[in-house]
């Protein structure tokens, strides 16, 4: 037995001396050296192209900016301007970016609980041979070009949301939004709303899904022996798991939203001119002013379109941004 | 109460195949009567309140025979559960403990597949009888898995309670129901200060003891239980096992467990499963005593004395 403290033999000497951190490295084989080369050539080119087209939009636009600054964000008018009568141009797409946003909520409003809904209905409601068929029909969804979306809404659609339009103007149309300067019902942002969500449904269903089905199966089936039914299984254990997935669904959708196009040219009367009464035919996005504009115009209008798309394009990196942070806000609970 | 199955085969060879060398062959002859000994004395040391089945009343089971797919998993099981006692499932792994287990809340059928035969009777009403709410019979039935999982996005309190949400039932004296749950599943004190904190946040042991609370807080007449312990620190099986001791005054319990140590301390009647390749069958059941002391069958002498399983 080891009684007084100088019979014990020190087992380590520290001398106080911290060494240097060695560095950690080992000898890539050829194979992954290779690989490696690969990949990486991989995630740099779409950075660099990325980049290169921030820099082509911003050299392109550089004029327009320094010529109106912060107006051109702000502004809510687009003209070329008189030469003869020495009127200058004048370009603001306040009330692009405003339309933009006002379509794009109502899109998201529209199929966020519909994807929900379908996803919760294929994972936990569908009798199995349903499941495989509604999945692919949904991504077909997906695949068709937005330019059918545009011409059904259009066509098929209107005739319908201008009745619907009607109706809410009739009996909400004490709230603001649904008040109608004049009585126009068509190309409103309310129709173009409605396609655009339509349009984004097949991606936030497929992400929900996906995320819904990754729900660890202990905590369904705890659910279940406590007496749950399948209802109240959802509430407390799918959705809270589900969240975070369905947050980055809704956002990649709104993602998405913002930069429709063609669709939205022709659902949407454009109209320089700020509108909140969504029933109402005054609107425009971002992408569908380009569009419309790009065939006909020249020199600085044309700068002008390229510096609405350096706008919609930060703006997308934005919202994909913040689709990051709130799905990892959110993942941190309910997991 | 025993109720030996009939249709097994009779016995076959279960010695090990490989002869050990004969030093060491002695030494396990001697090691195996201690444990046996040991075993049969543990068992002949718990109290035991010997209830006798009285038919009509309790929990038992007519010829449940399960599968998955074509996979014929479990054959001809026939039990009887006395009320206020516990009953140990043992077994080598397999042997179609869990699948058994399963059958008795309705849980087996979650598994695409899965079908069963037979009759689980609960207070005379088989709960597989056409037009049967599942819900209700597994508000009846609790479950208490091998792995905790309580649900992280709820508190501790709020895991308590989540039967009460998830079966919709209304109660008034909630706080009330939370103490006495997490009491009787013995982590009132370790937990009392921090109810509002995330169940994930507590130890493997602690989750596990949360959620026998929250089987408990729906009121089950039957708490059923995977090998609770077999993630668990020796510690938080202690307190399990106290907690099982407990619970049998009021319920009905019935828990698969690998550690026959386990079986011979907490339960009343000892069930043994085996399966010689084909189905799992129920080899022989009988007061725990009994089972540890004097197996009537040879497979089950084997299998406590260590020498297959
Ligand atoms: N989900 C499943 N699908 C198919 N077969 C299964 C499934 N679960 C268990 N089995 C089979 O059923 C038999 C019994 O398994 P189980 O009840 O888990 O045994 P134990 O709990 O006694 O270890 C085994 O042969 C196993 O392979
Ligand atoms: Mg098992």
């Amino acid at each position: 037995m080891i009684t007084s403290q100088d019979s014990l033999v020190p087992l380590t000497t520290y001398s106080g001396v911290i060494p240097e951190k060695r560095e950690l490295t080992t000898r890539p084989r050829f194979s992954d050296k290779v690989f490696r080369a690969i990949v990486t050539s991989g995630g740099f080119t779409s950075l660099i192209i990325l980049g290169l087209i921030a820099l082509f939009l911003t050299l392109q636009s550089s004029t327009v900016f320094r010529q109106f600054g912060l107006h051109f964000i702000t502004g809510f008018e687009w003209s070329q301007g008189d030469p003869e009568s020495g009127a200058p141009a004048k370009f603001g797409i306040g009330a692009m970016l405003i339309g933009t946003l006002v379509v794009s909520m109502i899109g998201l409003m529209i199929a966020l609980p519909i994807s929900v809904g379908t996803a919760l209905f294929i994972n936990y409601y569908a009798p199995d041979w349903l499941r495989k068929p509604l999945t692919i029909m949904i991504d077909l969804m997906a695949a068709i070009p937005s330019v059918i979306y545009g011409l059904w809404g259009f066509f098929i659609l209107m005739p319908h949301a201008v009745y619907w339009a009607k109706l809410l103007h009739k009996y909400l149309g004490f709230i603001p939004i649904f008040r109608m300067p004049s009585e126009i019902y068509e190309r409103s942002p309310f129709i173009a709303g409605i396609v655009v969500g339509i349009m984004i449904i097949p991606i936030i269903t497929a992400i929900t899904r996906e995320v819904f089905s990754q729900v660890p199966l202990d905590r369904v089936q705890a659910a279940y022996a406590l007496g749950a039914t399948r209802w109240t299984m959802i509430r407390a254990v799918v959705l809270p798991f589900g969240a975070s997935g369905v947050a980055g669904g809704a956002m990649l959708g709104l993602g998405r939203a913002m930069g429709e196009t063609v669709a939205i040219y022709l659902v949407l009367n454009l109209y320089f001119i700020p509108n909140f009464n969504i029933l109402f035919s005054s609107g425009g996005n971002v992408a569908s002013l380009i569009v419309s504009k790009f065939g006909e115009s020249e020199d600085f209008e044309l700068r002008a379109l390229m510096a609405a798309g350096l706008v919609l394009f930060v703006v997308t990196l934005l919202v994909n941004f913040l689709s990051d942070l709130i799905v990892k806000r959110t993942a941190r609970k309910g997991r | 109460m025993v109720e030996i199955n009939s249709k097994i085969e009779p016995a076959q060879t279960n010695e090990i195949q490989s002869e050990p060398r004969s030093k060491s062959r002695q030494e396990n002859k001697m090691q195996e009567t201690n444990q046996v000994a040991s075993l049969a004395s543990v068992a002949a040391q718990t109290s035991r309140a010997i209830n006798k089945f009285t038919p009509g009343s309790g929990f038992e089971t007519k010829n449940v025979h399960a599968w998955f797919g074509k996979h014929h998993a479990l054959a001809d099981v026939s039990l009887e559960f006395p009320s206020n006692t516990v009953t140990a499932l043992i077994g080598p792994s397999g042997c179609g403990k869990t699948t058994f287990l399963r059958t008795l809340n309705r849980m087996h059928e979650f598994i695409p597949g899965a079908a069963m035969a037979g009759q689980v009777i609960l207070d005379g009403q088989d709960i597989y009888e056409p037009g049967t709410d599942v819900t209700k019979i597994r508000l009846k039935i609790g479950m208490v898995f091998q792995k905790p999982n309580p649900f992280p996005s709820m508190t501790i309190g709020e895991n308590v309670l989540s039967g009460l949400r998830l079966a919709q039932l209304k109660r008034s004296n909630k706080e009330e129901l939370m103490e006495e749950c997490l009491t009787r599943a013995g982590l009132w004190n370790e937990v009392k200060d921090r109810l509002g904190a995330h169940g994930g946040s507590l130890s493997g042991g602690q989750q596990q003891r949360l959620c026998i609370a929250r089987a408990l807080a729906v009121k089950p007449e039957v708490l059923l239980m995977d090998e609770p312990c077999s993630a668990l620190d020796p510690g938080s099986t202690l307190r399990i096992e106290e907690t099982i001791r407990q619970l049998a005054g009021s319920i009905i319990v019935v828990i698969v467990t690998h550690n026959m140590q386990q079986a011979a301390r907490i339960s009343d009647y000892t069930g043994f499963f085996l399966s010689d390749g084909g189905p799992g069958q129920l080899i022989e059941v009988g007061t725990t005593n009994e089972i540890f002391s004097q197996p009537k069958d040879k497979r089950t002498e084997d299998y406590i004395t260590g020498r297959f399983g």
